[in-house]
């Protein structure tokens, strides 16, 4: 199986904050893989570099086998990404900004793209509202979509159900979940949400303050330290309890 | 949960390249201006507002003092052609500036320079836009001017055309130079897109001749293409000759112009992928 995202030694600083530290890992193709931790872990950092609007401090990227710094649109068009934290215009309806996009990413049949995904998103009757106007549930749904509008072969989600009830945010992660298993696209998640990550990762990382502080299958961890659930895990790991010497040794 | 995924058919679809596909980026983002242009009458009405009022103004001066002076008398329209002039160079500016300002209110730019879009691209869309723009002002203003004073400045024939194209590559010049402040700077930066181009107001000697000027800063009029382009028009209107020394004189300013704002704005463009730029884009 060959690495969809491959990341080594990665590092950005922004003076002398240190926000990521030598990060290395690879997302092997269809394949999930979580980054987890708490704010200011560097998370949205990783995923920043990883779709080129932040350029390292160090550190290499390769996704789909192209170097991020020298190749970078030769990948733009394969791969996509979700945040809650960038928006689409407000004043637009929810049309006219996906078919912005559709033809940004050279979609041969726009309209057609926009309906489909309108309806198997089950927001076609929201496709003439402007898009400031829609819930956060209704507003992530149309982030999902402009994220898959392309088809993408490498997906990046920053907390995809951040803000949302948690039927909503069920229904979220099961659509991501079906998608995936159909398609096989390699899915990058970032996520405060225990559940989520154990749900939806073949893999995950644990990071703090910029570095990463442990990784493995989500069993694997909880095995690990001991806990019942993730959340454990993770807080053991934001609070520093150290289960034996497991973070020393990693750190 | 939901139904068969429309996506079930993949293999991934291999993106389009050439320039076939870049122009179909560069036509979606100007639909995407357009889109919120159509969508709002007073952003339509704001396009024409401010050229009509100026042109209004300045007609009914210019009717004042062409009955006092002989210089006007024999130029009549000389006073309105430069208000619509003038009025292209900050409709160009301010068209291709404020397009880029509407991405920084509505935080888009994450997901645009995360897809397929080339920042050249954005700034081919923002030009192109600037045009659809400044045609909309200032040909309402134009018109009305017929109505009003039957002047018209289409009767400056062929020349308006050079003079147009040499305003809005000025205009766009320091477009890119005040987008790329904005995109270092934060949105604190943003009024620099309706003050930035009044500082050349006095030296492009919009309604009196360079010779004006004191001797110590007319070079300084002489390094505006707005200065070239006025200094012809008067020559069309006044002289009734075309000075093609004039237009060569404007174009290339306007290559240096376009020059700077091209290396001013890739250098803040890299900045903001440096600093988080692009993604934290408020004030």
């Amino acid at each position: 199986m060959t690495d969809a995202i491959e990341v080594r030694g990665l590092r950005k600083t922004f003076g002398e904050v240190v926000a990521v530290d030598d990060v290395s890992f690879s997302a092997a193709t269809g394949r999930t893989v979580g980054l987890l931790g708490g704010n200011g872990a560097g998370k949205t950092t990783i995923i920043s570099m990883l779709l080129g609007l932040l350029t390292p401090t160090a550190g290499n990227v390769r996704v789909l086998d192209h170097d991020l710094a020298t190749d970078r649109y030769a990948v733009l068009p394969r791969m996509n990404f979700s945040s809650p934290y960038v928006d689409l215009p407000h004043r637009l309806t929810v049309e006219q900004n996906l078919l912005v996009y559709a033809e940004l990413y050279g979609e041969p049949a726009p309209r057609e793209r926009v309906r489909e995904l309108a309806e198997h998103l089950q927001f076609a009757e929201l496709l003439g509202r402007a898009t400031g106007k829609l819930s956060a549930g209704q507003k992530t749904r149309v982030s999902l979509a402009k994220a898959l509008i392309n088809r993408p072969e490498v997906l990046l989600l920053d907390e995809p159900t951040a803000s949302l009830d948690p039927d909503t945010g069920d229904w979220v992660r099961r659509y991501l979940e079906d998608y995936r298993d159909r398609t096989g696209v390699s899915i990058l998640l970032a996520s405060h949400n225990m559940g989520e990550v154990e749900r939806l990762c073949d893999d995950v990382l644990m990071l703090r303050r910029g570095r990463v502080v442990d990784r493995g299958a989500p069993a694997e961890l909880l095995a690990r330290y001991g806990r019942q659930t993730l959340e454990d895990v993770f807080l053991d790991i934001a609070r520093e309890r150290r289960s034996g010497d497991r973070l020393e040794a990693v750190q | 949960m939901t139904g068969a995924s429309p996506d079930a058919s993949l293999p991934f679809r291999r993106p389009q390249v050439g320039p076939l596909a870049s122009a179909r980026r560069v036509g979606a983002m100007v639909r995407r201006y357009w889109y919120l242009i159509r969508g709002s009458w007073p952003r339509v009405a704001e396009l024409a507002y401010w050229p009509t009022i100026q042109m209004i103004l300045w007609g009914l001066i210019s009717q004042f003092f062409t009955a006092h002076s002989h210089w006007l008398a024999d130029a009549a329209g000389v006073l309105i052609a430069g208000v619509l002039l003038w009025d292209i160079l900050f409709r160009g500016q301010i068209g291709f500036s404020i397009c880029f300002l509407e991405e920084m209110w509505s935080r888009n730019l994450g997901h645009l320079f995360v897809s397929p879009l080339r920042p050249w691209e954005l700034l081919a869309a923002l030009m192109t836009m600037s045009v659809i723009r400044t045609t909309i002002g200032a040909g309402i203003a134009a018109t009305i001017a017929i109505l009003l004073y039957s002047f018209s400045l289409f009767d400056l024939g062929l020349p308006l055309v050079a003079f147009f194209v040499a305003l809005m590559l000025m205009g766009w010049g320091m477009g890119m130079v005040i987008v790329a402040m904005v995109l270092r700077y934060g949105l604190g930066a943003e009024s620099l897109a309706w003050v930035a181009l009044f500082a050349f107001a006095p030296i492009s000697c919009v309604y009196y001749p360079v010779s004006t000027l004191p001797d110590a800063v007319q070079w300084l009029a002489w390094s505006t293409p707005s200065a070239y382009v006025f200094e012809g028009m008067r020559a069309v209107m006044v002289d009734h000759v075309f000075r093609w020394d004039l237009l060569a004189g404007a174009l290339a300013l306007d290559a240096v112009y376009m020059a700077i704002g091209a290396a001013v704005f890739a250098w803040a463009f890299a900045a903001a992928r440096r600093d988080g730029g692009l993604l934290q884009t408020g004030e």
